[in-house]
């Protein structure tokens, strides 16, 4: 009967109804994003924008340098390096969100069901406060005279304070503290519909915890892994926030190289072919996770 | 019911956990001290005031921003979360069709392409918009927040009408109520918090935006957060950590109502 009800209504209707948020989404997203697609095939204008004449020139210019004399092609050396980092940094901070995030899920999914709710609002609450305020409460901390350095002086382990704000690892420590909860919630809704039984039958058979962990808690949350990982890996590798705060707009990753080719740089289509590139490493970060599970993906994948 | 989930006690994770709880708390709880120091840095304390705060509220630029990043959270919920409510519905109160995927792709593309991508594409079609007509209000942040705002909004009220009860529905439907009056009468009251969900979600989310906004607005429109990140480049003052203890308070509130909203949800089931 239910099933008789879902088929009502004509095919049209479907499309009205969806029609103005599609509408919204293709005026301020897609269609935007294909007019990237178009740009990073023209010439940069003189000052900024472009001439409409088609060029492969900032396609080459993501992989090669044209020597400015001989006209050689060489690899683009300082732009790979960029990219190279960003996806390093990307990689560096899932990791570390992972052997942090995965124990704080475990521990949240083994309290009583009552209080379970208590500690995903603490997790859910960093979450959903300002990205420039978490970051700006990171910077605070690690800056020369912050309270990190105070602590440390005072305790005698240094003697003078610790250049870590404009560095990398000051964008690592961002990354991970900005991106932490994206990896604890999946991680604890895939921990969450785990089987206790089999944790216990796994126990009467006198498995130790750590091979209880590996061979079966860990396997069976691997969707979740997955998720979470996809889902720090992908703002970790576009963020535009975090480098310019606490790398001092030095250290560049993929998402500030942007900002500049399409500020100081003007050179649209170039900055237009780097925005693709990035957007390819995004989608193809979603296919591993579409892959292996995906969303709905069985927490006994 | 909670099962003994002892036998599997995994040595030092519980360490782990409460040292990450900690690592985040800190910073905001540190944060939030700062901005009652009565001097001029975070590095000297020099006892303890409410100045910071007072000077907050009085600077006309803050106050600009804050009231700029209401009002365009507000109206970008509002629009997004109008047009999630028909579009989940379609979405869902349906027999497999034609276009669906395609929909959907459409609807979670915010959610896939980065931000500054996003960000960069809005600053190409905002800058010929500008050029031709001239316009440059406010149009532009609406838009463009309302566009990463649908996914969010549409999300909770879809996972409301999934888990609904259809024969309600159905039964208004035979006992002759037209569409509307059977939506409005019965699927809209149940769907009540899924919609409140998706609208305090795309409020914040519209909240939080600093990338997109950066791009596309126009000179004098800087939101809280654009305002925070141009000021966070020269020396700050403990006038920032007060804005960002408001600005922490009012999520802190936004969240929990969240929370409670989504539970009592679940729990009805």
């Amino acid at each position: 009967m239910a099933q008789n009800f879902k088929g009502r209504g004509a095919p049209g209707r479907k499309w009205i109804l969806t029609a103005p948020a599609l509408t919204i989404i293709l005026a301020a997203a897609a269609g935007p994003l294909l007019i990237v697609v178009v740009y990073s095939f023209l010439t940069p204008g003189a000052y900024g924008g472009v001439t409409w004449k088609f060029s492969w020139d900032s396609w080459v210019k993501v992989l090669f340098e044209r020597d400015l004399f001989s006209d050689e092609l060489t690899l683009a050396t300082s732009n790979l390096t960029i990219f190279a980092r960003s996806i390093w940094l990307a990689l560096v901070t899932t990791i570390i969100t992972l052997l942090a995030g995965f124990p704080t899920a475990y521990f949240i999914a083994t309290r009583p069901r009552t209080r379970r709710d208590l500690w995903l609002l603490l997790i859910t609450i960093p979450f959903w406060t300002n990205l420039v305020i978490r970051t700006f409460a990171i910077q605070d901390i690690i800056r020369q005279e912050g309270l990190l350095n105070t602590a440390l002086i005072k305790l005698g382990m240094v003697s003078e304070p610790l250049q870590i704000l404009y560095t990398d690892t000051a964008v690592l420590i961002g990354m991970v503290y900005v991106y932490l909860p994206l990896m604890v919630l999946p991680v604890y809704a895939s921990l969450e519909k785990l089987d206790s039984r089999l944790l216990e039958a796994a126990s009467d058979l006198y498995a130790r915890p750590r091979s209880v962990l590996w061979n079966v808690i860990l396997p069976s949350s691997r969707s979740g892994l997955i998720a979470g990982s996809t889902l720090v890996f992908i703002p970790a590798i576009s963020t535009y926030v975090t480098p310019i705060m606490l790398g001092g707009g030095k250290r560049l990753m993929m998402g500030n190289y942007i900002e500049l080719l399409f500020g100081q740089g003007k050179d649209w289509p170039y900055g237009s072919a780097v925005s693709i590139v990035l957007m390819t490493i995004v989608m193809a970060a979603l296919l591993i996770y579409a892959r292996a599970g995906g969303p709905k993906g069985g927490a006994h994948g | 019911m909670a099962k003994k989930f002892s036998v599997t006690r995994q040595r030092g994770f519980n360490t782990i956990a409460l040292v990450t709880f900690f690592c985040l708390y800190a910073p905001l709880l540190i944060l939030v001290v700062l901005a009652f120091n009565a001097g001029l840095s975070s590095a000297d304390w020099q006892g303890f005031s409410t100045k910071w705060f007072w000077s907050a509220m009085e600077n006309p630029q803050v106050v600009d921003a804050s009231i700029l990043s209401l009002q365009l959270a507000f109206t970008s919920a509002l629009i997004s979360t109008a047009v999630a409510i028909p579009a989940a519905i379609a979405m869902t109160r349906t027999a497999p069709y034609k276009g669906w995927m395609f929909q959907y792709a459409l609807i979670s593309l915010p959610l896939m392409v980065p931000e500054i991508v996003t960000a960069v594409a809005l600053l190409i079609v905002v800058a010929a918009i500008k050029s031709w007509t001239g316009y440059i209000g406010l149009g532009y942040l609406i838009i463009a927040h309302t566009a990463f705002c649908i996914p969010f909004a549409y999300l909770p009220i879809r996972a409301r009408l999934e888990t609904m009860d259809i024969n309600l529905e159905a039964a208004a439907s035979d006992l002759y109520a037209r569409p509307f009056e059977a939506f409005l009468h019965i699927t809209l009251p149940q769907l009540l918090p899924g919609v409140l969900a998706g609208f305090m979600l795309a409020f914040v989310i519209s909240l939080d935006d600093v990338v997109i906004t950066e791009f596309v607005k126009s000179p004098g429109q800087d939101t809280l957060p654009t305002y925070m990140l141009g000021q966070l480049r020269r020396t700050v003052t403990p006038e920032i950590n007060a804005i960002s203890a408001i600005f922490l308070l009012l999520s802190i509130i936004v969240v929990t109502v969240f929370f409670i909203l989504q539970s009592s949800g679940r729990r009805k089931q």
